[in-house]
C-alpha cells in the first residue's frame, strides 16, 4: 500500500467517493487531531441520558412494586450479567452467528428477525421486562447505533472516529445485560468522544463514573460492609456487600493489564475504595433514600452511606483520602502506571499495525504515553510518526465493523437505519456494543477471518453493492479507495465483471478491502 | 471374476413379473428418459445397502446395524436402509437394481477430484473438460438429445459442446454463484484468504438441502425434475444435484434424513413422470464410498467403493448385483475401505447402451474414452 492508501485505510475508515485525494497523508492525519467534532449532529440527536435512565428507573420501580417471585424474576433478568434466555437480544436482531442458519439474502440488513424474533426471545420474561426491553432496544439502542454509524459515515476525521471505536471497545460494556441496552451508546457518546483527544486519565474517570459502566459491572450496588448502610443492613439480617467486578476489570482490562503485578488483595482493597460510586435516581425505598443525591436519574453520585470507611492499601501504596477522592486517587495512579502505558500502547499498536505488534512500535507508544502523562494526542502523533506503521504490507484483517463502515463509505452511504446496521453487524458476527464480555471484541484476524465469516462478508458485499446498483463504476472507484495500491488481480477481476453491481461487490470483497 | 458375481434379492419373482411385455416397451425409443442423481459428498454405500449377511459387518458398524435390521431385506445378504421406503417398493416391483462394491477409476479421497472423475468420465481428475453426460447427447438421435441440469449452474457432467440448459430450484439469485466463483478466482493466490474460501465453498457444496423438511425438499426437487422431463416436449436427459452426504459425524440421523430426501425425490419423480416412468432410467451414484468402520464421532470417513442404484420403469430390477469382496480385515481396500470389485463407468456404459439401444463399445469409448473396453453386463434394462 502507498502512504495515501495506508492513511485512508489503516488509519481511517476507508475513502468516500466524494473526498479529494490526499496530498500529504501525515498532515491529513495530524489535522484530524484538531478538527474532530465530539458531538456532531448525529450524536447530538441521540436519546438523552436522562430519558434512558428514567425508563430504567420506572422499570425498577415497577419491579419493586410487584414484589414476590415476579419481582425477583424481573430483577434477575435485569441484573444477570449473562441472561440465559438472551433477553437483551435487540429488537430485530438475530442471534449470534452459529446459533441459526444463515439468513437468505432478503433477510439481511434491515429485515432481520423483526418483532416476532424478539418476542420469541423474551417470551419467558415478565411482561414489564418485555416492555422495557422493547422500548430500550427500539428507542435507545437502535437510535444510538444509527448515530454512531452516521457519525462514522459523515466524519471529516475518520482516524479519530476509529479511535473512538477503539476506546469504546477498550472500555466495553455489553448490551446482553438488560440495564445496558439503552445506555451502551451513551457511554461512547458521553465518556469516550469528549475525551478521545484528551488525557487518558480523564477518559478513564468519565468511563468509570458513567452509569453504563457502573451498572454493567455491578458497581452501583456495591456496599461497604462497614458503611452506614452496610452496618444497618447487617443488624436487620439483610445481605448486602462488596462487589469486586468493576475494581477487577479496571485493573485487568482498563488500566494495568492482566498479570501485571497486582494481587487479589489489591482488587478487594480497590473495590472497597470504590464503594459509594453509584448512579442516582434509579431506586426508591428506604435504602435508595439513604444513597440518593437527589440528582436526575442516571447521574453519577458518590453515596457516602455505602462507602467503606478507612484507608486502603493498593499495589503497595496507602490511600487515606476521604470519600470519592480515595478511588479517584487510585485511578490517577493506575492511569500513570508504566504497566498501563504498555497495556494501552500494545493494544493501540495491535489495532493499527499488526496482530503481533512490532515491539519497537509498542516501545515508542509506551514512551510517548509516559512522557506526556497519558496525553492521548501525543500518543497518536507517535503512532503517525512511527515508521513501523507505514509498512506497505497489509497485516490487519478488518473487523466486521471496520469493514462495514468502509464498505458503506465506499458506496457513498451517508445515513443508515439503526435496524439495518444492527442486522448487518449481527450477521457479520460483531453486534454493536454487545461483545458479551467486558474484555470487548478481539482485535486479531483469527477471531474474524473464518470460512463462514468470509462467505457472509461476500454476501454482505453483494447486498451493499446491489443497493448502489449501477450508479458506481468499481473500476473508477477502486483507485480512489486504494491510491496506487490496487493489485493487478483485483483490477482485472473488476474489469471482467459482468455488471457494475458485480464489479462493486467484487471490490468490496477484494483482498484489498478485507485487509488494511 | 464374472463367475464370482452373485445375484441376490428377489430376482426371480421380480423379473418374472416384469418380463411380461407392457405397453411401454412397444413405444418408440425417442421416449427414453435418463436421469443422473449425483450424491455429492461420498454417500455411505454400506449404510444405504447394508451387507447384513457379511459376518464382519456388525463388528465394523456397531449401532448402525440397528438401522440395517429395520430396513427392507433384499434376500438374505443385503438390507436397504429403512428410510428408503419408496425405493424398497420399487425393488418389490422390479424397478430398482442395486449395485454394490462399485467405484469410479478414482482411488484417492478428495471430494472434488473424485466428483470431477465421476462427472468427466476420465481416468483421473481434471484430465477432461467435458462431462460424459454431454458426450452422451452426441450419441442420441436429435429428438432425444435434450438435457437439463436441475441446478443453478451447469455441472461438469453436462458441460461440453452439446447444448444443455439448467434450471435452479434455489431461491438464491443466480448471480450469486457467479460472484462466488469470481471471488474464488480473486482469492486463489492469497495465502490467507484462499484456504478459508476453499473450506467455505467445500462446506457449502457438501451441505445439501436434500435432507430438509423431512423429505419435502427432496420431493419438491423430484417433482420439479419430473415436470421438466414429462410429456412429448419434455427434456430427455436430466442431472439432479444432491449434497449433504459427507457424514463424518452423527451419521445415523443425518444419513437417515438424506436418504429420506432421496427416497422422496425418486418417488416424486415417478409420480410426476406418470406414463413416462416406464421408459425412464435413473442412475444414483456418488464419487466414492466411506470407511468400513465407524469413526470416533459416530460417522464414517472418506472411503473407496460404494453402492449405486439403477431405478425406473425401464430397469430390469428387483436385484442386487455385487461381486462381494467381503469386509474381513484382509479383504478391505487399504485396510479400511470396501474394496471396489465393479467399475462404475462400465456399469453406466452398459446401462446406457442397453437403454438407448447403442453399441456398448462405442458408448463406452465415447463416454469414458480413457477407460478399458468394458465387460458386458447384460440384462440391466428391460428389452
Amino acid at each position: 500500500m502507498t502512504a495515501q492508501s495506508i492513511a485512508l485505510n489503516r488509519f481511517g475508515l476507508g475513502a468516500r467517493p466524494d473526498e479529494a485525494a490526499l496530498a500529504d497523508p501525515k498532515a491529513w492525519l495530524d489535522g484530524q487531531l484538531r478538527s474532530f467534532e465530539p458531538r456532531p449532529a448525529a450524536i447530538a440527536a441521540a436519546p438523552s441520558r436522562q430519558e434512558v435512565a428514567q425508563q430504567l428507573a420506572d422499570y425498577f420501580e415497577e419491579v419493586r412494586a410487584m414484589g414476590g417471585p415476579a419481582a425477583r424474576r424481573a430483577q434477575a433478568a435485569a441484573s444477570d450479567a449473562r441472561p440465559r434466555t438472551q433477553p437483551a437480544a435487540m429488537t430485530t436482531m438475530s442471534p449470534m452467528p452459529g446459533q441459526e442458519a444463515a439468513p437468505t439474502p432478503g433477510q439481511m440488513a434491515g429485515q432481520m428477525g423483526g418483532e416476532k424474533a424478539l418476542n420469541d426471545r423474551i417470551a419467558g420474561l415478565p411482561p414489564s421486562a418485555q416492555q422495557f426491553i422493547r422500548k430500550a432496544s427500539r428507542d435507545y439502542y437502535l437510535t444510538s447505533v444509527a448515530a454512531r454509524t452516521d457519525a462514522a459515515l459523515a466524519t471529516p476525521a475518520p482516524f479519530v472516529e476509529r479511535l473512538v471505536h477503539f476506546w469504546a471497545n477498550h472500555f466495553a460494556v455489553s448490551a446482553d445485560k438488560l440495564v445496558v441496552i439503552g445506555l451502551a451508546g451513551l457511554l461512547e457518546f458521553e465518556a469516550i468522544r469528549p475525551h478521545v483527544l484528551g488525557r487518558f486519565e480523564d477518559m478513564l474517570l468519565a468511563v468509570e463514573q458513567h452509569p453504563a459502566m457502573l451498572l454493567y459491572l455491578d458497581q452501583a450496588q456495591s456496599v461497604g460492609p462497614d458503611s452506614r448502610l452496610g452496618t444497618l443492613a447487617a443488624t436487620r439480617g439483610r445481605k448486602v456487600g462488596l462487589n469486586e467486578n468493576l475494581a477487577r476489570e479496571i485493573m485487568e482490562l482498563h488500566t494495568l493489564g492482566v498479570r501485571s503485578g497486582y494481587s487479589q488483595a489489591d482488587v478487594t482493597e480497590f473495590a472497597r475504595a470504590l464503594t459509594g460510586w453509584t448512579v442516582d435516581g434509579l431506586g426508591r425505598g428506604p435504602a435508595a433514600r439513604l444513597t440518593s443525591g437527589g440528582g436526575a436519574p442516571g447521574t453519577f453520585h458518590f453515596a457516602e452511606a455505602i462507602h467503606q470507611p478507612g484507608a486502603r492499601n493498593i499495589v503497595g501504596k496507602s490511600y487515606d483520602q476521604p470519600g470519592i477522592e480515595q478511588a479517584k486517587a487510585v485511578l490517577h495512579d493506575l492511569a500513570a502506571s508504566p504497566a498501563t502505558a504498555r497495556h494501552i500502547a500494545t493494544k493501540l499498536a495491535r489495532h493499527f499495525a499488526a496482530d503481533d505488534p512490532p515491539p519497537a512500535l509498542v516501545d515508542r507508544l509506551t514512551a510517548a504515553y509516559l512522557k506526556s502523562g497519558g496525553d492521548l494526542p501525543t500518543v497518536y502523533r507517535a503512532l503517525i510518526g512511527a515508521p513501523e506503521i507505514w509498512s506497505p504490507a497489509t497485516a490487519k484483517f478488518r473487523t466486521p465493523w471496520d469493514w462495514s463502515v468502509a464498505a458503506l463509505r465506499a458506496v457513498g452511504t451517508k445515513q443508515l437505519q439503526g435496524q439495518a446496521v444492527a442486522g448487518l453487524m449481527t450477521q457479520l458476527g460483531q453486534p454493536v456494543w454487545r461483545p458479551g464480555s467486558p474484555a470487548g471484541y478481539d482485535d486479531i484476524a483469527a477471531s474474524w477471518a473464518g470460512p463462514d465469516a468470509l462467505v457472509r462478508r461476500v454476501e454482505a458485499a453483494e447486498r451493499i453493492a446491489s443497493r448502489a446498483a449501477g450508479a458506481i463504476d468499481a473500476r473508477a472507484l477502486a483507485p480512489k479507495l486504494f491510491p496506487d495500491s490496487l493489485s493487478p488481480a483485483t483490477a482485472q477481476a473488476l474489469a471482467r465483471a459482468e455488471s457494475p453491481g458485480q464489479g462493486l461487490a467484487l471490490l468490496l470483497a477484494s483482498p484489498e478491502f478485507l485487509r488494511r | 471374476m464374472i463367475d464370482r458375481r452373485i445375484f441376490l434379492g428377489s430376482a426371480a419373482a421380480g423379473s418374472f413379473l416384469l418380463a411380461c411385455p407392457g405397453i411401454a416397451l412397444a413405444k418408440a425409443a425417442t421416449d427414453r428418459r435418463f436421469v443422473f442423481i449425483i450424491q455429492r459428498g461420498a454417500a455411505d454405500g454400506l449404510a444405504t445397502l447394508a451387507p447384513v449377511g457379511d459376518s464382519a459387518f456388525a463388528g465394523l458398524r456397531g449401532a448402525f446395524v440397528e438401522d440395517a435390521q429395520a430396513g427392507a431385506k433384499l434376500g438374505s445378504f443385503f438390507a436397504l436402509h429403512p428410510a428408503l421406503v419408496e425405493t424398497a417398493k420399487l425393488h418389490g416391483a422390479g424397478e430398482a437394481l442395486f449395485v454394490h462394491a462399485v467405484a469410479s477409476p478414482y482411488r484417492d479421497r478428495s471430494h472434488f477430484d473424485g466428483q470431477n472423475v465421476l462427472e468427466t468420465g476420465a481416468a483421473g481428475a481434471y484430465r477432461l473438460k467435458d462431462g460424459w453426460m454431454n458426450r452422451l447427447l452426441g450419441l442420441l438421435p436429435q429428438g432425444e438429445a435434450k438435457a437439463i441440469a436441475v441446478s443453478a449452474t451447469v455441472p461438469v457432467a453436462l458441460r461440453g459442446p452439446n447444448d444443455v440448459s439448467s434450471y435452479a430450484p434455489s431461491v438464491l439469485p443466480a448471480a450469486s454463484d457467479d460472484l462466488l466463483a469470481r471471488v474464488g478466482d480473486l482469492y486463489a493466490r492469497d495465502g490467507q484468504l484462499a484456504p478459508l474460501w476453499n473450506e467455505a465453498m467445500a462446506t457449502r457444496k457438501l451441505t445439501g438441502d436434500l435432507s430438509g423438511g423431512g423429505g419435502q425438499n427432496g420431493a419438491a426437487t423430484g417433482a420439479l425434475a419430473a415436470r421438466l422431463l414429462a410429456g412429448d416436449n419434455g427434456e430427455r436427459v436430466a442431472f439432479i444435484e444432491t449434497g449433504g452426504w459427507d457424514t463424518h459425524s452423527g451419521q445415523r440421523g443425518r444419513l437417515a434424513a438424506q436418504l429420506k430426501g432421496l427416497d422422496a425425490l425418486v418417488a416424486a419423480l415417478k409420480t410426476g413422470l406418470g406414463a413416462d416412468w416406464s421408459n425412464t432410467l435413473v442412475l444414483v451414484a456418488t464419487e466414492f464410498g466411506r470407511t468400513a468402520a465407524i469413526n470416533g464421532t459416530g460417522g464414517t470417513d472418506h472411503g473407496t467403493a460404494s453402492a449405486a442404484m439403477l431405478l425406473g420403469g425401464a430397469v430390469k430390477g428387483g436385484r442386487v448385483i455385487a461381486d462381494w469382496p467381503g469386509l474381513a480385515p484382509a479383504a478391505l481396500y487399504e485396510n479400511r475401505d470396501l474394496r471396489p470389485t465393479m467399475d462404475l463407468d462400465a456399469l453406466i456404459a452398459n446401462a446406457l447402451a442397453q437403454h438407448y439401444g447403442l453399441d456398448l463399445a462405442r458408448t463406452a469409448a465415447t463416454l469414458f474414452p480413457e477407460g478399458q473396453r468394458p465387460r458386458p453386463i447384460d440384462g440391466l434394462i428391460r428389452a
